[in-house]
């Protein structure tokens, strides 16, 4: 679970650049952060998570610019502030948004973990360095339906849920 | 009662309550969602099936073909397809193919009124809010909730009012006003809450000018950017088929004493400006700038191509050629804007002048069709410049007025449309 350190004001236009963006998500995923971070498309792993500078996911309401870090395997993203159109788009996909104001403590490569219903990141050990390690930083708390339908796997579920509960396996 | 802002009262309308609080979270019902070729269909068709659900109410629901048309390849024919197959089995009373930019159009074929609580499956949705109507952009998993269940919920916004005294100067535009008010307050300056554009300066504007400040309050990361409608609304509304009674625009405002935070600026005081690469927000004066070459010149969007956009670079352009080395590009918002504008003579006076005439449609703003060779550099009166937006991962993009982005294809370089003017 390591972190990918990216700027402040991430732009959709980089999470799921206009060219891509008439394929499906294997194709958007391929060129997603390319502008930012050209090594994440083919080296992040399910479990990463990615840390980011304030204004997240402004610009467009695609929501592809979401469900591309799901589809990736994005554990979740660290961020001192998002969009608020992101924001509502990453639940509605089942991708976690934790608000850290002091996410920008985190190292590159960090393995952390994080609880977000308790609201806490603990640091951990990134290469070389051994400062931070152990340091928990608080969240943001999140407001407990939008945890639930993460939890749940997105809107579309819990959905599903609502309109067909027999057909949900238990 | 306490003292609300127009916020305030149209989502207390929409939500079944005399009264809401900034803060609070409700649930509200939808009176429009509108969506196009991209967000809409292809998203929303699989999800359905999936539900085993229904729209709720197909009156409410309005689908724009703009994105993907004209199609160029055989994924945008796939996706147009997909789009209008599906509005016919689905029987869909209002679809508007091929006629032009969403943000635009809707309002155009009389959808928008004074009052309404609406959602769009596009982040200049906006746009809405010139009209006095509650509208914001939504993602395609948002939208399938809104057209299956007609609700959606939101927190209750606090109101950042932009009050803006004075007069405009003549080649001093709304584009001019949001790029300033983008430059100061940065792209969440909004903080996803509510922007309110009032002040003298905002009440002598005409509609499309109205219309392009709230389109541009996504550039500011509010969630909606509201004008109070009055009878400049009223009037443009009717040429739209829309006909309204000063009782339907009398409740929506912001009472007096309404609690929010308040700017001020001097539209008297304000010259054109610029957004440089590659942020809306990276702003400064067009003095500033005199003399940074520009290879494009491209006025497009529904933030910058509406007729009265196209009277503005045609009062630039009248009787002149464009520089040597400057394209000129021209999608006009609406095939209604691009009429109008031919009945005026301002296609002929732009086509003397060099200015070539693509399809109205969204276009380059969003990085379709190959409008924008590499390593160019771009003066647009789109919305947006992040890197590699236009679809062109090189060029260098700054954003404009109509009249900034003419006067720059008449120079060759960034220049100050009041100079060519005079």
């Amino acid at each position: 679970m390591r972190v990918w350190k990216l700027p402040p004001d991430v732009d959709t236009d980089q999470l799921a650049p206009g060219s891509a963006m008439k394929f499906g998500l294997d194709v958007i995923a391929r060129q997603c952060l390319q502008g930012v971070r050209p090594d994440f498309a083919s080296g992040v792993q399910r479990g990463d998570v990615i840390v980011a500078g304030a204004g997240f996911g402004i610009g467009s309401s695609r929501e592809q610019a979401a469900s591309v870090l799901v589809h990736l395997g994005v554990a979740a993203v660290i961020a001192p502030g998002y969009s608020g159109l992101y924001f509502r788009n990453a639940f509605n996909v089942g991708l976690l948004l934790l608000t850290c104001p002091q996410a920008g403590r985190i190292d590159d490569g960090e393995a952390i973990a994080f609880d977000a219903r308790a609201g806490t990141v603990t640091r951990g050990h990134s290469d070389g360095h051994g400062q931070g390690r152990g340091e928990v930083l608080p969240l943001d708390p999140i407001p407990g339906f939008l945890l639930d339908m993460v939890d749940a796997g997105g809107l579309l579920a819990q959905l599903k849920q609502r309109l067909h509960p027999k057909e949900m396996r238990p | 009662m306490p003292a609300m802002t127009l916020a305030q009262k149209l989502i207390a309308k929409a939500c079944g309550r005399s009264a809401v609080q900034p803060g609070e979270v409700v649930t509200c019902g939808v009176d429009l969602a509108m969506f196009h070729d991209s967000s809409g269909p292809r998203r929303l068709q699989p999800m359905l099936a999936e539900l085993g659900a229904e729209i709720w109410d197909k009156r409410k629901v309005v689908l724009v073909m703009d994105h993907y048309v004209p199609e160029t390849d055989d994924e945008s024919r796939r996706i147009v397809r997909i789009a209008r197959e599906w509005a016919a089995e689905q029987a869909l009373p209002h679809v508007y193919d091929s006629l032009g930019i969403c943000h635009v159009v809707v309002p155009q074929k009389g959808h928008i009124r004074p009052g309404m609580f609406c959602v769009g499956g596009d982040s200049h949705s906006p746009t809405g809010g010139a009209f006095g109507a509650y509208m914001f952009g939504i993602g395609a998993t948002e939208m399938l909730g809104v057209v299956t269940t007609g609700e959606i919920w939101l927190k209750v916004p606090r109101t950042i009012f932009m009050r803006w005294s004075g007069r405009l100067a003549d080649g001093v535009s709304a584009k001019d006003m949001m790029l300033a008010m983008i430059g100061r307050f940065g792209l969440s300056g909004g903080d996803y809450q509510a922007v309110e554009f009032c002040g003298e300066a905002v009440t002598a504007l005409p509609m499309a000018e109205r219309m392009t400040l709230a389109n541009m309050s996504a550039e500011l990361g509010a969630q909606v950017g509201l004008v109070a409608p009055d009878e400049t609304t009223r009037q443009w509304l009717q040429g739209a088929g829309v006909s309204l009674h000063r009782q339907d625009l009398a409740p929506w405002h912001s009472d007096a004493d309404a609690p929010g935070i308040c700017h001020a600026f001097d539209a008297s005081a304000l010259a054109p400006q610029v957004a440089l690469p590659h942020s809306p927000a990276n702003v400064r004066a067009v003095a500033e700038l005199a003399h940074t070459p520009i290879q494009v010149a491209y006025i497009g969007a529904c933030t910058g191509a509406k007729l009265d956009d196209l009277r503005a670079a045609a009062r630039v352009l009248a009787g002149h050629r464009i520089a040597a080395g400057v394209q000129l590009m021209v999608a006009p918002a609406s095939v209604q804007d691009f009429d109008a504008a031919r009945q005026e003579g301002l296609v002929h006076r732009l086509t003397e002048a060099g200015a070539t005439f693509l399809p109205s449609a969204c276009g380059a703003c969003a990085g379709y069709g190959s409008a924008i060779p590499e390593g160019s550099t771009v003066i647009s009166s789109t919305a947006r410049n992040f890197k590699g937006r236009m679809g062109s991962a090189t060029a260098q993009v700054y954003l404009g007025s109509p009249f900034t982005v003419a006067a720059s294809a008449l120079r060759g370089h960034i220049a100050d449309a009041r100079e060519v003017l005079a």
